[in-house]
C-alpha cells in the first residue's frame, strides 16, 4: 500500500478488486484497499460515489458482481451477514440502527445474543447454567452500555432516546457481538456539534483498545480528525488514498467535493 | 403484584370444578380451554415474530387427526400396493406422536417461510391448511373422509406407581386441558424470556440489525413455527380425545380466525394476551346464548371484536398494564431527571 505506519501493518481487511454492477449500471468499477490491525480508515466521497454499496458488500448485504472481500484471511464472498458477524466484523447502520420498541439494555442483549453459552434445553429447563448465561451478559451488557456512555437512559425505549443517543446504542449493539473490527455506515450524519464531539471521543476511546475500524462518512472535518489513513471514493472510483494531511490538499479531491473552478483555484 | 397474578389466575381456574358443576359451562370452559392453547401457540409466531400463519388450524387438525389415528389404529393401501397396518396404541403416544408430527410440519412450513415473508406467507400457509383439508376429506380410507372419525378412545395414562388414570369426566378433561395449558405457558414464557425470544423479538423488529448483531434468521423463525405447530397439534389431540368424533371441519378457517382474534384482541406478543382473548371470545356465545339467537351471537362477536380494535389497538393486556403502570411513573421524579439531563 501506499502508505506505511511505523510497525509492520497487519492487514485485517482487504477488498480485493471489488465491482458491483446494478443491471447496466455500474456502482463501484474496481476498489481494492486495506485496513490494518487498530487502524481507523475512512472511506469518504461525495454522494452517490458508491460508499454505502462498498459498505454494504464489505458486510455481506450485497454480493459483488466481481472481487472478493477478505477478513483475516477468511474470505466472505460465501457467507451470510450472520456469518460474517461471527468472524469479529460487526457494522452500524445508516438508519434505524436501534430497536425502537424495547428499552436500551434489551437493546445491548439482543446484541449479546452470540456471547451466550446457553443451549436450547437449558432455556426450556431452566437450567442452572441459564441463569448464570443470563446474569453473565447482564453485566456485559450495563458495561457496554457504560462504553459508550448511555448507560443512565438503560431503561428508557431506545426510540425514546436522542439521535446522538441511538448511534451510541447502535455502536454498543455492534460492541455487543465482540468485534475485531468495526463498520460504520455514516455514524455522524444528522448529529450536532456536540453530538459528534462525543462520538469522536469515543471512537478514540476504541481505538485505545485497538479495535480496527472502517469508516463510511461524508462529514470531512469529522474524518480528518479521526482517521489514521483516507481513502476517497467517486463514480465508484478510488480517486485517492493517504494520511488526513495528504488527503486534504489533493486537487483531484477537492475537484469530487467542490468541482472543477475550486480545485483550479487550490492548485494556485 | 404482577408476578402474583399468573398463580392467582391458576388458583382460580384450579378451583373452577370444584364450584361448577354445570355441564354445559363446564364444556365451554373446556373447549374454550383448548382454543386458547391453539391461540397461545399462533401468539409465539405472530406476537413475537410477527409472522401471520392463517393456516395454524392446519397444526391443529394434523395433531388431532394424527393423535386419533395411532390410538384408532388404521389399514391403508399405499400407492404400489404398499400396505400399512397399524395396530391401536395407548391414547397418550397419540398425542405424543400428534404432537411432533405437528411440530414435524412446522418445521417444514418455517423453512418455506425463510424464502417467503409478509403475504406470500399468509398465501402459503392458507394453502397448506386448504391442501391438508382436502387430504382429509379425500383420503376416506385412512381418514373416513366426510364420515368423521368416530370412537376415538378417551385420554388414558400410565403413572408409574399411582395407576392408570382416564379422561372420561368432563372434570377430568378440565384438569387436563389446564395442565396442556400451564405447561404451554411454561414453555412459552421459557422461550420468549430468553436469548431465543430476544432473538425473535429481534427479527419482528429490524431484521436487517438482527442479522447484523449475528442472529440466524432462518433458525429463530424455524424455531418458532416448530414450538407454535407442537403446541397447536397438542391443542388438537385434546380436541379429538375429548369430542371423541373429529371430521375435516376441524380445518375450517373460521377457527384459524378465531384465534387470530383471541390473540389480535387480547394482546399480540403477550404471555397473557391469548388467554384474556380466548376467554372473551371463547364466552361471548355462552352469555350470549340467554337473550340472543345465533345470528345476534354472531354480530355482537364481531361488533365486540371491532371495538376492541379500534379502542385498544395493541390489545387488552398491554393496555391493562399501562393503565396500572401510568400512576406509579407519574409520581416517579426519575422522567423529570432524565429530561432535565437533555437540556444542554
Amino acid at each position: 500500500m501506499s502508505t506505511m505506519p511505523s510497525n509492520v501493518p497487519q492487514p485485517v481487511l482487504s477488498v480485493e478488486h471489488i465491482a458491483v454492477h446494478f443491471g447496466g449500471l455500474i456502482a463501484i468499477t474496481d476498489m481494492s484497499f486495506v485496513v490494518n490491525q487498530g487502524e481507523i480508515v475512512s472511506l469518504i466521497g461525495p454522494n452517490g460515489a458508491g460508499k454505502t454499496t462498498a459498505f454494504n458488500v464489505i458486510t455481506g448485504f450485497l454480493r459483488p458482481t466481481k472481487g472478493e472481500v477478505r477478513y483475516k484471511n477468511t474470505s466472505l464472498s460465501n457467507l451470510k451477514p450472520h456469518e460474517v458477524t461471527s468472524l469479529g466484523l460487526a457494522r452500524t447502520f445508516q438508519r434505524t440502527s436501534v430497536f425502537q420498541s424495547v428499552t436500551v439494555f434489551e437493546n445491548v442483549m439482543i446484541g449479546l445474543h452470540r456471547r451466550s453459552r446457553s443451549t436450547l434445553l437449558d432455556t426450556l429447563l431452566a437450567l442452572p447454567r441459564e441463569g448464570r448465561a443470563e446474569a453473565e451478559l447482564r453485566n456485559l451488557a450495563h458495561e457496554l452500555l457504560e462504553i459508550v456512555g448511555i448507560a443512565r437512559r438503560a431503561d428508557e425505549l431506545a426510540g425514546s432516546l436522542s439521535y446522538g443517543d441511538q448511534r451510541l446504542l447502535g455502536v454498543a449493539l455492534a460492541l455487543a457481538t465482540d468485534p475485531s473490527m468495526l463498520l460504520l455506515d455514516e455514524p455522524v450524519s444528522g448529529m450536532n456539534a456536540t453530538e459528534t464531539a462525543r462520538f469522536m471521543e469515543l471512537l478514540n476511546k476504541l481505538h485505545g483498545r485497538g479495535m480496527s475500524i472502517l469508516l463510511v462518512e461524508h462529514d470531512v472535518p469529522m474524518v480528518m480528525g479521526v482517521s489514521d489513513r483516507i481513502v476517497v471514493l467517486n463514480y465508484g472510483r478510488i480517486i485517492a488514498e493517504g494520511p488526513p494531511a495528504a488527503i486534504r490538499g489533493n486537487p483531484e479531491v477537492i475537484r469530487a467535493y467542490l468541482g472543477e473552478g475550486a480545485s483550479r483555484h487550490a492548485a494556485h | 403484584m404482577k408476578r402474583l397474578v399468573p398463580y392467582i389466575a391458576l388458583a382460580v381456574f384450579a378451583s373452577v370444578p370444584l364450584w361448577l358443576h354445570d355441564p354445559y359451562l363446564l364444556n365451554a370452559f373446556i373447549t374454550t380451554g383448548i382454543l386458547i392453547v391453539a391461540a397461545m401457540s399462533l401468539n409465539l409466531l405472530l406476537g413475537y415474530t410477527g409472522q401471520l400463519s392463517l393456516g395454524h388450524v392446519a397444526f391443529f387438525g394434523i395433531g388431532a387427526y394424527t393423535s386419533a389415528l395411532v390410538s384408532l389404529g388404521f389399514d391403508v393401501e399405499l400407492i404400489g400396493g404398499i400396505r400399512v397396518v397399524h395396530e391401536p396404541w395407548p391414547v397418550w403416544t397419540g398425542f405424543v406422536i400428534g404432537t411432533l408430527v405437528a411440530a414435524l410440519c412446522g418445521y417444514a412450513v418455517g423453512k418455506l417461510s425463510f424464502k417467503v415473508r409478509g403475504a406470500y406467507f399468509v398465501i402459503v400457509t392458507i394453502s397448506f391448511a386448504e391442501v391438508v383439508r382436502l387430504v382429509a376429506l379425500n383420503w376416506v380410507e385412512l381418514t373416513q373422509g366426510p364420515l368423521a372419525l368416530t370412537s376415538i378412545p378417551p385420554m388414558t395414562l400410565g403413572v408409574p406407581g399411582v395407576g392408570y388414570l382416564d379422561f372420561y369426566s368432563k372434570q377430568s378433561n378440565y384438569y387436563l386441558v389446564l395442565a396442556v395449558l400451564v405447561v404451554s405457558y411454561i414453555v412459552i414464557q421459557r422461550l420468549v424470556y430468553s436469548r431465543v425470544g430476544r432473538a425473535m423479538i429481534a427479527l419482528k423488529e429490524n431484521e436487517s440489525l438482527a442479522v447484523s448483531v449475528g442472529i440466524d434468521v432462518t433458525r429463530y423463525l424455524v424455531l418458532a413455527a416448530v414450538f407454535s405447530a407442537g403446541i397447536a397439534g397438542a391443542a388438537g389431540s385434546l380436541y379429538a380425545h375429548y369430542l371423541k368424533i373429529i371430521d375435516p371441519d376441524v380445518f375450517a378457517f373460521l377457527y384459524t380466525v378465531t384465534m387470530v382474534i383471541m390473540v389480535i384482541s387480547g394482546g399480540k406478543g403477550t404471555l397473557a394476551g391469548p388467554i384474556v382473548g380466548g376467554l372473551i371470545f371463547g364466552f361471548i356465545p355462552v352469555a350470549a346464548r340467554s337473550f340472543a339467537t345465533p345470528e345476534i351471537q354472531w354480530i355482537l362477536y364481531g361488533l365486540l371484536m371491532i371495538i376492541i380494535v379500534f379502542v385498544l389497538p395493541k390489545g387488552i393486556v398491554p393496555a391493562v398494564e399501562k393503565w396500572f403502570a401510568a400512576p406509579s411513573t407519574r409520581a416517579d421524579p426519575e422522567p423529570l431527571q432524565a429530561k432535565m439531563h437533555d437540556t444542554p
